[in-house]
């Protein structure tokens, strides 16, 4: 691979970290770049590597081999690596995000009581508000992360994150989740509808409020509001816990992207934002690049010169190989199709010169003529971006 | 298939990454190029559109950026500022600003609320009438269901008060078939297409909306023609490489290569492709737009997917 500057490697940081988080806009790559990174770690490194994935597509189930994955975390079979040409040193493990479950999950915890739990569970704008509220889903993703490493069954955990609107949602999830709870509006939303200082700000609020969505609308939210906040002490300090891991500088990110223009001006505000932040940027992965054959100058000049008059070479190859004007034709065709390429490659390489990086680390991987669809696959694009 | 245009709001959605907002500005485009006046929205605010129109930051006030075409970003607080200037008759500027902060706030956490207010004010321009067609970037493949869902959601939630009603008539546009169309698009790969697939049969069972197309954006052409391919595997084989160095040049092995890579390209997908048509439903025209094999992705690549559009639609 070509590294510009520095001598680190992906094996290096993934030597020296205990969490990766694999970030980047949706359809480049971010949940097989993951499982390809964990593959590799337990392959190489050895120890027990967990591949935590937010996706809920059956996909990296069925490419890892493992039956449909859930919050809890299965092995993939030692067979699997030694059917595949790599047999491990280590243990890999994969588990998938269940927004669902967590969410109940940390209810139960956090609630002072399990019938203030039953009751915040039974609630009809529960289920919505589990689903929405404050990038919920961004912020169980860490949460989850953050129980599974104090765990302490893992040695490396590489986890990818949800697709989000806003490239920073998950980063900054846990900070919001404890603003939410300290936030005014919450407390006079959900002071009783009696007691109710209406203030000056709030009174406006409140009738307006009531003839938009209706005072009973309005009560049941405040209601499951008081009810939410009796969890605020615990779910505040846990926010700031997972807050605190996530710029741990055992933990490191991934920025993965493509080489279009969006997913990579997207990718820039990642790095930046991790920069900016204080937390670690491991690396920048780039897949789908065009093989750098088609940026040849030289090749490039045949190309042209067959594009405009291929009569000579045709003339000269049709000896014996069939219709002169038919091999004319195939090879203005390959000519064309490689220029057009060319364009596309040339455009990529710009991209990528553009893409100002503050890591060591940029790892290229060519676009795969195949899917990638079993854990040879994932070895095999693990490989391109090891060392 | 003319009737897609015919329709007044046009849901654009799919996968990050397959082209969403380009398909979207193209429809736009074409629509304004025929004639009608058009309103092109961004849901996400992330400034896609202004790029694709190569023009300045676009906003919630629409601003005319092609002849006969508008183009504004959605926002939630500036669109709830306007509804309830429209709806409580309250002065649009005084004692607003920390109403909507309040009223934010409960968005955040209220389901529903914040995606009434973005279909809301689609709904409105098409009830209006300003526009002829209004085409929308929308949110991703992941969003939209819950985006689509939320009138009736809030419908069963609220019991009583303005937004009730006011859910209602934006239902009755969205489930309008000769009003309302969602286009999904995707990329011949293996992720968008099953996400599309799930999509469409999502849109089917969980919303009102009507599928009216599926672009496959960026399709490879066929390297070759009919019996070409037998050829170039004869000039390629490797005890005729030389032949082929000696009478085209001794760089050609990069230009064979990529041959070979454009060859498996466009046969991996063909399957992705194949698969596709065969789970939606066949009533849903699929729009085939030709991959661009181009320096940069501004208005020409967009005047060139509304062209590839506009012959796919018979125009």
């Amino acid at each position: 691979m070509d590294r510009p500057r520095g001598q680190a490697s992906i094996e290096q940081l993934l030597a020296a970290k205990e969490i990766v988080v694999t970030c980047g806009s949706g359809g480049v790559g971010k949940t097989t770049t993951a499982a390809a990174l964990a593959a590799m770690a337990a392959a190489r490194h050895g120890g027990k590597v967990l591949v935590l994935t937010v996706d809920p597509a059956r996909r990296l189930a069925d490419a890892l081999g493992v039956q449909a994955l859930g919050n809890d975390a299965r092995r993939v079979p030692a067979s699997a690596f030694t059917d595949a040409g790599h047999p491990a040193r280590g243990e890999l493990w994969a588990a998938q995000l269940d927004t669902k479950q967590s969410w109940d999950d940390l209810v139960r915890e956090h609630a002072p009581d399990r019938r203030t739990a039953r009751r915040i569970l039974d609630n009809k704008l529960y289920e919505n508000i589990s689903g929405r509220f404050v990038q919920s889903h961004e912020y169980i993703a860490m949460e989850r992360l953050y129980d599974l490493h104090n765990e302490g069954t893992y040695d490396l955990i590489v986890v990818d994150t949800p697709p989000t609107r806003n490239a920073l949602d998950f980063l900054e999830a846990p900070e919001r989740m404890a603003e939410f709870f300290s936030s005014r509006f919450l407390r006079v939303l959900t002071a009783p509808a009696r007691s109710r200082v209406v203030s000056f700000a709030s009174k406006p609020f409140f009738t307006v409020a009531d003839r938009v969505l209706g005072s009973q609308f309005l009560q049941d939210i405040a209601e499951f509001f008081s009810l939410f906040q009796t969890m605020a002490p615990g779910f505040v300090e846990r926010a700031n816990a997972v807050s605190r891991l996530l710029r741990n500088n055992r933990t490191t990110y991934v920025v993965v992207s493509t080489l279009e223009a969006a997913p990579l001006h997207e990718a820039g505000l990642f790095v930046e934002a991790i920069t900016a932040k204080g937390f670690h940027l491991g690396a920048v992965v780039l897949n789908r690049v065009l093989p750098s054959y088609l940026l040849d100058e030289q090749a490039g000049l045949v190309a042209g010169a067959l594009a405009g008059d291929p009569s000579a070479a045709a003339a000269a190859l049709a000896n014996g190989t069939g219709d002169e004007a038919q091999v004319a034709r195939v090879l203005t065709e390959i000519a064309e199709s490689f220029l057009r390429f060319q364009v596309v490659a040339q455009r990529e390489a710009e991209q990528r010169s553009e893409l100002s990086v503050a890591t060591d680390v940029v790892a290229p991987v060519p676009y795969f003529e195949t899917d990638i669809c079993d854990l040879a696959g994932l070895l095999r694009l693990g490989e391109q971006i090891w060392t | 298939m003319g009737d897609l245009l015919d329709r007044k709001l046009l849901l654009v959605t799919g996968k990050g990454g397959v082209g969403k907002t380009t398909v979207a500005a193209s429809f736009a485009l074409l629509a304004s190029q025929r004639g009608m006046r058009t309103l092109a929205c961004e849901v996400d605010a992330k400034g896609a559109l202004a790029s694709v129109f190569e023009t300045g930051p676009t906003s919630f006030a629409e601003r005319e950026v092609q002849p006969r075409l508008w183009a504004m970003t959605m926002d939630t607080e500036a669109s709830l500022k306007e509804y309830l200037a429209l709806q409580l008759h309250l002065p649009a500027a005084a004692r607003i600003g920390p109403l909507a902060r309040m009223f934010d706030f409960v968005a955040t956490a209220a389901p529903g609320v914040r995606e009434v207010l973005t279909i809301g004010k689609l709904a409105y321009e098409v009830r209006q009438g300003h526009y002829d067609l209004v085409v929308v970037d929308g949110a991703a493949t992941g969003h939209v269901v819950g985006q689509l869902a939320a009138p009736q959601a809030i419908n069963e939630l609220v019991q009583v008060g303005i937004i009730r009603e006011q859910t209602r008539w934006m239902l009755d546009i969205l489930s309008d078939p000769e009003k309302t169309g969602m286009v999904i698009v995707a990329t011949p790969d293996e992720m968008p297409v099953n996400e599309t697939i799930e999509l469409a049969a999502r849109l089917r069972s969980d919303t009102v909306v009507d599928l009216a197309a599926v672009v496959v954006n960026r399709v490879l052409p066929e390297l070759f023609g009919r019996g070409e391919e037998a050829i170039f595997e004869r000039l390629a084989r490797p005890d005729a490489l030389p032949a082929l160095r000696k009478a085209a040049g001794d760089d050609v092995g990069p230009i064979v290569d990529a041959a070979r890579l454009a060859v498996t390209l466009r046969r991996t997908r063909a399957d992705h492709i194949e698969r596709l048509r065969a789970e939606v439903d066949p009533a849903v025209p699929m729009l085939y737009v030709p991959y661009l094999f181009l320096r940069s992705h501004g208005l020409r690549a967009t005047h060139q997917v509304s062209e590839a559009l506009a012959a796919e639609l018979g125009y």
